[in-house]
């Protein structure tokens, strides 16, 4: 934040570096599923930067004394490759890296029902391949994603999106030099569902009018295009699959056979419980229904 | 709100219903008054419930079910399982058929095997308890094990069992199919490598309609060229 | 938590289907899984490699910047390489320090490189004694199942080919493709009972009793060998193993280069 440059980084007519309008967000791209070993995992380019996530659990929390018996433990680490910035990175976690796990951790446990799974640990691994600027709410973006795709029960997703001021505007989503030559940058994840901000920093120098200007245009940027995203990536990845088997059965029947089994009849056989339970039960003040 | 059944994938906090009929089931979360989706999965109304049937996430174990482990660690009273869950699950020397001296316990299962095992209890800190002294419980030391994800279990017993009754028929082997998602199959190499095919396509094609007639006929066709 | 427990009747099951010549995939003992290749998959990077060996995916990072040469090799550049067999692959994975897998992973994909020449390190010297290139290959394991050897190996020499010398970055001039004089491909074997099979995948791996990667070059002359897992070869397997080494490298490198 605030080297010394001549650049200029929004021009006469309000265009940044690379184009962009103040409130424009750079191209996102989000898959789910791109791993085999892996519970879940999820794939996001956004601009330049390249993240994938990866989630293993629930699983049983090792070494013993960092299990909590009451709920599982949520150990999200994120981590730059070393070929993921200008200079070649050391290998191995660096005081940024720890922070940042640590505030993402927080960040998912927030929307994660870890009292269904005590003693066990949810692990989230986070790697930067390629950094830009705005790496951590790519992570928390992607992170979310595969605990999604690893049927981890959450009360809903996490989005990141970051603003910040550079040039003296109050701009969306900073690139690389605008982070680097700026004057402020708010990097935040809400969880759309609730609007509920459960990351939130802030760097730089803003006035108050400033920084509700920022929060404002991260926030809808998070809701209205990151989010769907998310959701469409997701949903692509189980719908391709059944969706193929469909047509393929029907392109492929010279003589469909007769049905004898409805859609409700299907599901109806791959739900187990006679009575369903809920995992949780909000209004039931703060008790959680029996499983 | 529509609260009919659509095929539609729903993912953790999209709105399932926000009628006070409706009660919140598996998968579900309750929140004023709303039932969300609390995992990826299938939004499905049975009854008055709301229910999820979740398209990811591990096998739970509940008490009644009957899976398959293996022996993953071994101690002088106990024996360790990966029954294919969040927790690894113990196995005492009180709940098993033979009487078993102290420290002797290597001797009648080691790491590696493969068993039947039926889940007794699950406390509320998710430490399971399993026995191996029920009928039809035992040690596995032929035949193959594959694996399915757990939620398509169901699909491979069938209706009243019909599915399963058509796989066993058909290749003329003992299948034995675990809540925890893991089969054992035993006959002749041949039948068994079929019985493998045909779950396999039950996996492959679980949430098509027809799939028992498909089934039926893929085995039937390769019953014709063998014969 | 670190070590995977392979069922009796998986391993009988691998086993019996060897003995009728079959491998659990379908594959032939001889035959190789589908690779496919994702160049320059992190455009930013000097040079980069995404590669998957059937299941097994990794991607190979090229760094470049410009230090001062060894005492030794005054007028040679500098080459280091490290792979990271992250959590993120496999549920046996841990976080830490780099466990003694990963170094041997890290020294055998070194000296395939190195030992064949494949860049010139002389070509990397700017002034001797004084500046050289400094040239760092950084491997990340994404997914694992089996043979990392190969996959990282084959991943880092495809990052090679299209990695950029970012002279106009240090003021040295222009940019220019890095000079990739020689193509050493690495062959990993298992043996199973007294069976060899090549490219082992995971199941393969956890059943066998030793292990063997041969590198050769595009001429067939042979660049490094790392034996692995306890066990041992026969004089005869490892001819064996050459043979078969130097035979499949080379329809390899002309499908991939």
């Amino acid at each position: 934040m605030g080297g010394h440059s001549d650049i200029v980084l929004i021009d006469e007519n309000g265009l940044r570096l690379d184009g962009r309008k103040a409130d424009e967000l750079r191209p996102i791209k989000i898959e789910a599923g791109v791993l085999k070993r892996a519970d879940g995992s999820a794939y996001v380019e956004w601009g330049n930067n390249i993240v994938l996530a990866a989630v293993y659990g629930p699983r049983e929390a090792h070494p013993r004394h960092v299990q909590d018996s009451n709920k599982a433990i949520v150990q999200a680490k994120y981590n730059m490759a070393a070929f993921s910035v200008g200079e070649r990175k050391r290998p191995g976690p660096d005081r940024r890296s720890v922070e940042i796990s640590k505030i993402i951790s927080e960040a998912l446990e927030a929307v994660t029902m870890t009292e269904l799974f005590p003693r066990a640990t949810i692990d989230v691994y986070m790697e930067v391949l390629q950094a830009n600027a705005g790496t951590r709410c790519a992570a928390i973006t992607a992170a979310s994603v595969a605990m999604a795709d690893a049927g981890i029960p959450m009360r809903g997703l996490v989005t990141g999106c970051a603003a910040g001021k550079a040039g003296d505007k109050v701009i969306l989503d900073l690139g690389q030099e605008e982070d680097n030559f700026g004057q402020a940058d708010v990097p935040l994840a809400i969880v759309p569902r609730t609007g509920e901000v459960v990351l939130l920093q802030m760097d730089g120098h803003l006035t108050q009018e400033e920084f509700e200007e920022a929060f404002r245009l991260a926030t809808e940027a998070a809701l209205n295009v990151v989010y769907p995203l998310q959701v469409e990536a997701l949903k692509r990845r189980y719908a391709a699959s059944t969706e193929e088997i469909e047509n393929g059965i029907t392109n492929g029947l010279a003589n469909p056979v007769p049905h004898e089994e409805s859609a409700e009849e299907i599901v109806d056989e791959v739900t187990h419980a006679e009575e369903g339970v809920a995992l949780e039960d909000m209004d039931a003040s703060g008790e959680e229904a029996g499983q | 709100m529509s609260e009919s059944n659509s095929r539609e994938i729903v993912v953790p906090g999209d709105l399932l219903s926000d009628s006070p009929d409706l009660r919140a089931g598996t998968g579900t979360f309750r929140e004023n008054g709303r039932i969300y989706a609390a995992q990826i999965g299938i939004k499905n109304i049975r009854g008055n419930y709301v229910n999820v049937v979740p398209l990811a996430g591990k096998y739970l174990p509940k008490a009644g079910d009957m899976v398959i482990g293996v022996i993953i660690e071994i101690g002088p009273s106990n024996w360790l399982l990966d029954i294919n869950c969040p927790y690894p699950a113990p196995l005492h020397v009180n709940d098993v058929p033979w009487r078993v001296d102290f420290g002797d316990t290597a001797r009648y299962l080691n790491i590696g095997n493969s068993v039947l095992v039926k889940v007794l209890k699950v406390d509320e800190t998710k430490r399971i308890q399993l026995t191996l002294k029920e009928q039809g419980l035992r040690k596995l030391t032929s035949g193959r094990i594959i694996e399915i994800p757990h939620s398509k279990v169901p699909r491979v017993i069938g209706k009243s069992g019909s599915m399963i009754s058509l796989l066993k028929n058909y290749t003329n082997t003992r299948i034995f199919v675990g809540q925890n998602g893991r089969i054992w199959i035993d006959g002749e190499p041949d039948d068994i490598r079929l019985a493998v095919e045909a779950i396999n396509m039950i996996d492959r094609e679980a949430h098509v309609l027809g799939l028992t007639d498909r089934v039926k006929e893929f085995l039937e066709s390769k019953k014709k060229i063998e014969s | 938590m670190s070590n995977d427990v392979l069922s009796d009747i998986k391993r009988m099951h691998i086993l019996t289907l060897l003995e009728s010549g079959k491998r659990i995939d379908g594959r032939g003992f001889e035959e190789r899984r589908k690779i496919e290749l994702m160049p320059n998959f992190v455009p930013r990077a000097e040079g980069s490699a995404r590669l998957r060996l059937g299941n097994t995916d990794v991607l190979a990072g090229i760094k470049m910047d410009i230090g001062t040469p060894f005492p030794d090799t005054p007028d040679t550049g500098v080459m280091t390489t490290n792979a990271e067999l992250i959590p993120m692959a496999s549920p046996f994975f841990e976080s830490g320090p780099p466990r003694p897998e990963a170094i041997e992973l890290s020294r055998v994909v070194d000296r395939g490189i190195r030992e064949s020449q494949t860049v010139d390190m002389a070509k990397l010297c700017i002034t001797p004694g004084e500046e050289v290139w400094v040239m760092f290959i950084d491997i990340h394991t994404l997914d694992y199942d089996g043979n990392l050897f190969d996959a990282a190996s084959l991943a880092a020499l495809a990052a090679l080919k299209n990695t950029t010398v970012p002279a106009e970055k240090f003021e040295k001039g222009e940019d220019y493709p890095l000079p990739v004089e020689h193509l050493p491909i690495s062959s990993t074997f298992v043996k199973i009972g007294d069976k060899i099979l090549l490219d082992p995948n995971y199941e393969e791996e956890q059943v066998a009793n030793a292990r063997l990667t041969i590198t050769f070059d595009e001429n067939g002359d042979l660049r490094a060998m790392q034996k692995g897992i306890g066990g041992g070869f026969t004089k005869e397997e490892i001819f064996y193993m050459m043979d078969v080494a130097r035979r499949t490298s080379r329809e390899l490198m002309q499908e991939l280069f």
